[in-house]
């Protein structure tokens, strides 16, 4: 069979073929510059995947074992590499399974394109087999979504779908393709879309915004930056650090923030947010000036809302304008690209030390290590606790790894005390608190960062929500590095029912099944560490070896993840024990 | 809700397959009731316009607007009170043909309303009246003594006092 190629990456705008909807997608794909997908086959989308069998050597499919996975996978390599994602799957439950992943990426902003199979457009809307209204379930979960039912339209809506995924405030599109607009022929052409008319990707910054922030930032007296995911998402690593640096304001971070600068970098002071650093936390509600940076003020981050830094002028610079005195008022908002906005706002900076409110900083960092930190990472008990186990693993990487987190206890606990050089460091699930995440996107992690040690960090109870991916692993050989962190509990509604429902622990205990002979079945290295002195060598013989490898680390089955915020109260209301 | 009023939601978008749902999705979020949905063209060819009737706060609306002008089909959004709007509804009234010869008073409530006959027919005659939804409720209780065969009201329609800028933002984007 002949097949038509074209060369990776290239557009062929200008010269027509004619060829199947089906292979026009695949030739989309490439002209995006797609490397990777991640899919299920099924009977509406069977067409497409007989083009990727044919140009298998161009664009490398990934056989997940579950629909949801093929997403969580696809945001674990968006979300390492800054490329878009790229997700498939059938109609009908194919469909519908992408859902949680792709809600995920909408809340966390992550680009991703789902493309999806649909029945033949004369049996849409006639319940026919596998087919389910999948534009209107995934309409409040994307950022944009439109069903194709003629090839011709195939070029045009892939153009737009990549544009809208990656421009602006990044996020999840969905193309759903019925079965006959892939069988269709039609005359190809492909252009790359640079702009729709009903659609502002960056907003122009206002020079006289900038003005009014810079004035503020130099006046204050106790200035506080937190930085959130925007940064990272726009590629402003350099100018945050730099700002940091010629202001000399101490900063600090979000959830999704983490790892835009290095965690050894002396005006880093931690993590915000109900299970974040108590100095940052505490001093909110001290700064005179709140320098909010590509963050929206999750109630996770801010707390009480009435309560949040009411003392503050609050500058908050944001790409998405519906973000803007959303949920706290901005006295000055700089509505735009972080990184444009930064770059107009630094020669307005004046050079500032801060010193006497760095030390209360330091102060308040003390009191935290001396009743948290210390117990945490340095534990004279019995017990293993998993602050532990991340610290070896930042020893035995050298704070070089990627961490891919799961949600619950060991995500706080793995944000908290994981160390980061690089950028792109830090995936987990932040707005959606998905359990199962973590397995399947350290798999797109690794894949979207193969040079990078991708170590994912995942709870008993997340762990088997999406444990099928092992299958994923062991026929893709890709080394990821998977550590389950075993307290036989859903740690973290456990630790509510003890604080909050009077240790009425329904239905957290779990009976856990036997995860090395699971790992082992899958052909997949795997140890258990029940012990404090086979911790150190276990970790290291795990970051070691070229290949994927599980390790499981039985630790307190009981322990808490302090400092802690109860839910509804102030950001200064921390609790330490 | 304290402070709850009524705002009218105007949406300039393309005319797309789907974005009713995505813009209504957006006050089934927030768990609003719309009170009163139109959809017309509007004064720029091919773009679609919504004219939203909701009772909430003015934070809610201007909340609501943020997030229908964040979709991507959207054009410009806006919300106004209404003191800053011309706005107006229609009813229809179908009512039997012989009471109009049988109750003489059904001549004057149409003459009285500034409403006018639309169809006869030997059967039924149809009325409409346009104007606030007052006047139309009035109508209607006028002439319910007298039976009503069927009732329709439409949505609101409505234009700012103010200028909408949507030519201006269209025109900036054919000089990309």
């Amino acid at each position: 069979m002949e097949v038509k190629t074209l060369k990776k990456g290239e557009s062929i705008n200008g010269t027509t073929i004619r060829i199947s909807g089906a292979e026009a997608v695949i030739h989309c794909l490439l002209a995006e510059g797609i490397e990777t997908v991640y899919g299920y086959p099924g009977g509406a989308i069977m067409p497409i995947y007989d083009e990727l069998y044919k140009f298998r050597d161009k664009l490398h499919h990934v056989l997940t074992r579950h629909e949801q996975g093929a997403t969580h996978a696809a945001q674990g390599y968006a979300r390492v590499s800054g490329k878009v994602g790229v997700a498939m799957a059938t109609s009908g439950p194919g469909a519908t399974n992408l859902i949680t992943g792709i809600a995920d990426a909408q809340i966390d902003s992550t680009p991703i394109v789902c493309i999806t199979g649909q029945v033949a457009r004369h049996l849409l809307g006639s319940d026919a087999f596998q087919e389910t209204d999948i534009i209107g379930i995934s309409t409040p979960v994307t950022k944009w979504n439109y069903q194709i039912t003629k090839a011709s339209e195939i070029p045009e809506i892939m153009a737009k779908a990549f544009y809208i995924a990656r421009s602006g405030r990044p996020g999840p599109v969905l193309i759903d393709i019925t079965k006959n607009a892939q069988f269709e022929e039609f005359d190809f052409d492909y252009q790359k879309c640079t702009a729709i008319r009903s659609y502002t990707a960056k907003p122009v910054v206002n020079t006289s915004k900038i003005e009014e922030a810079a004035a503020l930032i130099n006046s204050a007296k106790k200035p506080m930056i937190v930085w959130g995911q925007g940064i990272i998402l726009g590629k402003a690593e350099e100018e945050l650090k730099t700002l940091i640096e010629k202001s000399g304001v101490p900063a600090a971070w979000t959830i999704l923030g983490a790892s835009a600068l290095p965690s050894s970098h002396p005006l880093n002071v931690g993590m915000v947010g109900m299970h974040g650093n108590y100095a940052p936390n505490m001093l909110t509600n001290e700064c005179d000036v709140l320098i909010a940076l590509g963050m929206r003020f999750d109630d996770r981050v801010t707390g009480d809302l009435n309560t949040y830094a009411k003392q503050a002028k609050v500058l908050h610079f944001e790409i998405d304008p519906a973000e803007i005195n959303k949920n706290v008022h901005a006295d000055v908002p700089v509505l735009g690209d972080v990184k444009e906005s930064l770059q107009q706002l630094l020669p307005l900076i004046k050079e500032n030390k801060h010193e006497a409110w760095h030390n209360e900083y330091k102060e308040k960092h003390k009191i935290e290590f001396e009743k948290v930190i210390k117990h945490d990472i340095y534990p004279e008990k019995e017990g293993l606790t998993m602050g532990e186990v991340i610290e070896e693993i930042n020893n035995a990487s050298k704070q070089e790894a990627v961490i891919v987190s799961d949600v619950g206890q060991h995500q706080m606990i793995a944000c908290r005390y994981a160390k980061f050089n690089t950028t792109k460091s830090n995936i987990t699930s932040g707005g959606l608190g998905t359990m199962g995440f973590a397995l399947p996107a350290a798999i797109g992690a690794k894949m979207g960062a193969p040079e990078r040690e991708v170590v994912a960090v995942i709870g008993d109870g997340g762990y088997q929500m999406t444990i099928q991916e092992l299958g994923t692993i062991f026929q893709t050989k890709v080394p990821v590095k998977i550590v389950v962190l075993n307290n036989d509990f859903l740690g973290m509604v456990r630790q509510w029912q003890q604080l909050f429902f009077d240790k009425r622990y329904a239905s957290t205990e779990m009976t856990n099944p036997d995860f090395i002979t699971i790992a082992q079945g899958y052909h997949i290295e795997a140890k258990k560490v029940t012990k404090r002195e086979d911790l150190a060598k276990a970790v290291q013989e795990m970051i070691a070896s070229p290949n994927a490898y599980f390790l499981e680390v039985c630790v307190e089955k009981e322990d808490n993840v302090f400092p802690m915020i109860p839910s509804g109260a102030s950001v200064s209301d921390v609790r330490l024990s | 809700m304290e402070g709850n009023k009524t705002f009218t939601i105007s949406v300039y978008s393309e005319n797309n397959v789907g974005l009713l749902n995505r813009i209504s999705g957006i006050f089934l979020k927030r768990h609003i009731n719309i009170e009163s949905l139109n959809v017309s063209k509007s004064e720029i060819d091919n773009v679609s316009k919504f004219t939203i009737v909701i009772y909430s706060t003015e934070d809610w609306a201007r909340k609501i607007v943020g997030q229908i002008e964040k979709q991507i089909e959207v054009i410009k959004a806006y919300y106004h009170t209404d003191e800053e709007t011309i706005f107006l509804e229609t009813g229809l009234f179908k009512i039997a043909s012989r009471l109009l010869f049988d109750e003489r008073q059904i001549q004057n409530i149409i003459k009285d309303n500034h409403s006018e006959i639309v169809t006869v027919s030997p059967e039924f005659f149809v009325i409409s009246k346009s104007g606030r939804r007052e006047e139309i409720e009035e109508m209607y209780e006028q002439l319910k003594p007298y039976g009503i065969m069927q009732f329709v009201r439409s949505g609101r329609i409505s234009v700012s006092k103010s200028e909408m800028q949507i030519s201006n933002i269209l025109k900036e984007f054919q000089l990309y």
